[in-house]
């Protein structure tokens, strides 16, 4: 299998972004990267759309998650770092991957914990399928058919690289 | 039988699934309990304060000695992370005998409780608890005897992590009672692993404990030579019945050779900072001119506590469970 | 006559001398002959006890039986049995039952009991106050007619010095032997464990040194003072062997004995708050474990088992809060002998320190010669025994080391030539 080129995809994804930010009527967006390669992706779109460094935010989904008894605590949380008020903003929420939905489930449930935001836009890099939840992509950058077992991850964040494992 | 305490609270492959002392953790550990803490400072910060993290899980404060203070601070923690938490006081002529206490336990337990915060008078209580009579059950130290009261080790270590940016090759003073101080044994351990220059305790001969150099920390007996050159100066409380015991004339004539005064501070380095579990005797530990002053952060403490104990109950009911996840697979 | 032989045992009496392969016939409760067949009679039985030493038995200097008054701990008939397997012929049973043994008639209870379990001989000591609450003498003399080897308060208290001076008084004139402990009650007040980094680190209260060796000053100078016969149980520290040892310098008759398990642990057992090692003196360091060492291994000490049954539960507690003592007579032959296999014990020493000192102490006779009455135990060194709660004599699990796998087991128990264990 060819992996694509993440830096190539990743000019398409702000490309789509803007357009559709655009078409959504959608001014001084707040980007928030979730972390890890959520983050890397966020940066990328911030430099390639120009926004200001205080237009994005850093979300950790640690204490959120819905696999905690299974897999617990993860040991490195950071924490999250958003802007003093997400109140009536439009955020873009951006991961690296969507699979089964459940990290996006848990970054929203998140974000509403800092305040009620005006709208939120799904950004993601890649899209390998198998949902467990009714949540899409807004704006995605390409899908990927993975084999059975098969599992993507990105390293970053300078370069950016996809492994296959 | 015989495993060693900091043994007991750890899983298989390094995790903490009780939390009942600071010694024998490693440095890793203790980092990731500090950075799990500062975490969750910033939720704290939030509207929402709450995270749905142990949601659905039941803590039950077990508290064989009063402690308004510290079961508050449980309780609030045990709450912003979406736990149920039932409270009980138990007084311990209720359970002089273990075998009261061990059906006690295994009552909560048949109640499928996940968690208990456990303060007990007894030296080892904890251990006791979490090595033969709940193991499968996350056992917080909430204080126990004169053993360990590693939370507040740990707030305060957050504490002095963030006012001094690090520990690592700071010089800290522990000052006062530090025979009958869990805290202080506590805090010790934890110094030493994190990396502090030294650790040096301050108090009279009959305050301080015999061979208190094995535990890594160095005796004085007075505050000019105790604070010289020191960044922190952590002042313990002074318990009343220590005069009646044969062991202070006066609560005078210790404030006047151990309390914390500008004077006294002033051996210390200019931007050393002053801490206290609380709660202070003003004019017999610290004046108050020190405990309000610039370099106190006694308040900061406070408010870390929280923030430290949902660290460690996150981390430790994470560990249990994912034990338990790893015995059924 | 009819005689039990007991053929190619290792045959050990270091007080005579008696190192040896050697057959040995027995015959109306004594020793008929040694190494050679008697002239007259037959054997009747005959014991191969090749790779087994035949020893002096055992005489304990201070178990606690938990009867009469703590049936849930044991009785005089499983402690005694259990205390065959340790190969003791003969146990100094300590006043602290309920009710304490400050009246003849709970002696005579006791020794009926242990008449009738008909395992070791039970040597009651007779309480020195009454009540052993540290006032009152108790009826001393009259504890001796009915068959108190010798009179103790146990570990308890007197309630001053004064007491103390006219129990000794008392009791030196009639020549009575007491059995004391140097345990200064206020020094020791609240203390769990020895007083050391161990305690320290722990957060547990301390028993000082000083507990012990203050009251061990006292004791001396009182027992020069009154000139009683008397004998100090269970020290525990290497202060006080070189206090005796001074003492006996100076002329004074005073002997004293260790409990194994101060030769056998330290304080640091304890870390991990193990309440098996909650004991009574407290376990101390490994300075105080090699002096006592020593001191037995220079015939200076006797040993005994402080053996202290409990049930399960009385040790399930946090380890302030758990009773004291440890159930030794069931291990108490693969520990010392462990002791022995370390180089730290020598057997001769191990086996003079629990028969030929303790006989002479109680004016009794416990060797393996001609004509002596045959009091002794077979031991197998070697087999492996993995100790185990569920294989003990004792009624007391509270024992110091589950699990563990050790050599030594008693194989056969003689009292007055009879084959009782």
């Amino acid at each position: 299998m060819t992996l694509p080129n993440i830096e190539q995809i990743c000019q398409q994804l702000a490309h789509d972004l803007a357009d559709y930010l655009q078409q959504q009527n959608i001014h001084n967006p707040l980007l928030v990267g979730i972390r890890t390669g959520g983050v890397w992706v966020a940066e990328r779109l911030q430099s390639q759309l120009q926004l200001s460094d205080d237009a994005t935010g850093v979300l950790d989904i640690s204490f959120y998650r819905d696999d905690f008894t299974q897999h617990g605590l993860h040991p490195q949380v950071k924490g999250s770092e958003l802007p003093e008020s997400i109140e009536d903003r439009h955020i873009i929420l951006v991961d690296d991957v969507i699979m089964s939905g459940r990290t996006i489930r848990a970054a929203m449930h998140e974000l509403f914990d800092f305040g009620r935001p005006a709208s939120i836009t799904l950004v993601c890099l890649l899209d390998i399928g198998r949902r467990e939840l009714p949540i899409q992509p807004d704006v995605c950058g390409t899908r990927l058919d993975l084999a059975d077992g098969q599992l993507v991850k990105l390293g970053g964040p300078n370069p950016l690289t996809l492994t296959i494992a | 039988m015989t495993t060693h305490p900091s043994q007991v609270q750890l899983t298989e492959d390094g995790r903490l699934k009780h939390f009942l002392t600071t010694e024998g953790l490693s440095k890793a550990l203790l980092t990731e309990i500090l950075d799990t803490a500062d975490s969750f400072i910033s939720t704290q910060e939030r509207g929402v304060k709450k995270v749905p993290l142990l949601r659905g899980k039941t803590v039950v404060n077990l508290f064989f000695e009063n402690s308004t203070r510290t079961r508050s601070t449980f309780e609030l923690a045990a709450k912003r992370l979406s736990a149920d938490i039932l409270n009980l006081d138990i007084a311990k002529s209720a359970t002089a005998k273990g075998e009261t206490l061990m059906d006690t336990l295994w009552n909560l337990e048949a109640m499928y409780s996940d968690m208990f915060v456990v303060r007990h008078a007894d030296s080892g209580a904890a251990h006791f608890i979490a090595e033969q009579v709940t193991p499968n059950v996350a056992i917080i130290n909430a204080g126990d005897g004169r053993h360990a009261h590693p939370t507040q080790a740990m707030l305060d270590m957050l504490t002095i992590r963030r006012h001094q940016h690090s520990i690592e090759g700071k010089v800290v003073a522990i000052v006062g009672d530090i025979l009958h101080s869990r805290v202080a044994r506590s805090q010790i351990h934890a110094l030493r692993t994190l990396g502090a220059a030294e650790v040096r305790v301050i108090g009279p001969g009959t305050l301080l404990p015999r061979d208190i150099e094995a535990l890594g920390a160095k005796p004085f007996y007075n505050m000019k030579d105790g604070l010289r050159d020191c960044d922190v100066v952590i002042m313990l409380r002074l318990q009343k019945e220590r005069m009646n015991n044969a062991l202070l004339p006066s609560e005078s004539e210790f404030f006047k050779l151990y309390g914390l005064t500008t004077e006294k501070l002033a051996f210390a380095k200019p931007n050393a900072i002053v801490m206290h579990p609380g709660p202070i005797n003003r004019g017999v530990e610290i004046e108050s001119a020190v405990a309000d002053g610039p370099q106190s952060v006694i308040l900061h403490q406070v408010s870390y506590g929280i923030a430290v104990r949902m660290a460690v109950m996150s981390m430790a009911m994470s560990g249990q469970q994912t034990q338990a996840t790893e015995e059924q697979a | 006559m009819r005689y039990l032989h007991i053929t190619n045992a290792r045959v050990l009496d270091p007080a005579l001398g008696l190192d040896q392969v050697i057959d040995v016939y027995v015959a109306d409760g004594r020793i008929q002959a040694i190494g050679h067949k008697p002239h007259a009679g037959e054997i009747e039985h005959s014991i191969d006890a090749s790779g087994q030493w035949l020893v002096p038995g055992f005489i304990d200097l201070g178990a606690h039986l938990p009867e009469p008054g703590y049936p849930h701990k044991g009785t005089i008939g499983s402690e005694t049995q259990a205390a065959c397997a340790a190969g003791f012929t003969h146990v100094c049973a300590l006043p602290d039952s309920k009710p304490v043994a400050d009246s003849p008639a709970v002696i005579k209870l006791i020794q009926e009991k242990a008449n009738q379990a008909g395992y070791a001989r039970v040597l009651p000591l007779g309480a020195l106050t009454q009540g052993l609450e540290g006032e009152q003498l108790a009826n001393m003399v009259s504890l001796t007619e009915v068959g108190c080897v010798a009179l103790s308060n146990a570990r308890a208290p007197f309630k001053d010095s004064y007491v103390l001076r006219r129990v000794m008084e008392y009791a030196a004139t009639y020549d009575l032997l007491l059995f004391l402990t140097a345990n200064d009650a206020a020094l020791a007040a609240g203390g769990c464990m020895h007083e050391g980094p161990t305690a320290t680190r722990l957060g547990l209260a301390g028993v000082p040194e000083t507990a012990e060796t203050v009251a061990l000053a006292q004791l001396l100078l009182l027992i020069e003072q009154t000139g009683v016969r008397a004998h100090i149980s269970q020290i525990s520290c290497a202060r006080s062997v070189r206090m005796l040892n001074h003492a006996r310098q100076q002329g004074l008759r005073v002997t004293a004995d260790v409990a194994l398990a101060n030769l056998v642990y330290t304080d640091e057992a304890v870390t991990g708050y193990n309440s098996q090692f909650h004991a009574q003196p407290p376990l101390r360091s490994e300075h105080d474990r090699q002096a006592l060492l020593a001191a037995v291994n220079a015939g200076e000490l006797c040993i005994s088992s402080n053996h202290r049954p409990h049930e399960i539960a009385a040790k399930k507690a946090p380890f302030s809060d758990a009773e004291a003592g440890m159930s030794l007579f069931d291990v108490f032959i693969p520990l010392a002998l462990q002791l022995v296999e370390r180089g730290e014990l020598q057997l001769s020493a191990l086996i003079q320190a629990c028969s030929s000192q303790p006989a002479q102490l109680l004016g009794m006779e416990q060797r393996l010669s001609e004509g002596a009455t045959f009091n002794a135990a077979l031991i197998n060194p070697n087999s492996q025994v993995t100790i185990s709660r569920r294989a003990l004599k004792s009624r007391g699990g509270n024992i110091p080391c589950p699990g563990e796998t050790l050599n030594g087991h008693v194989s056969a128990v003689f009292i007055g030539g009879r084959h009782v264990f």
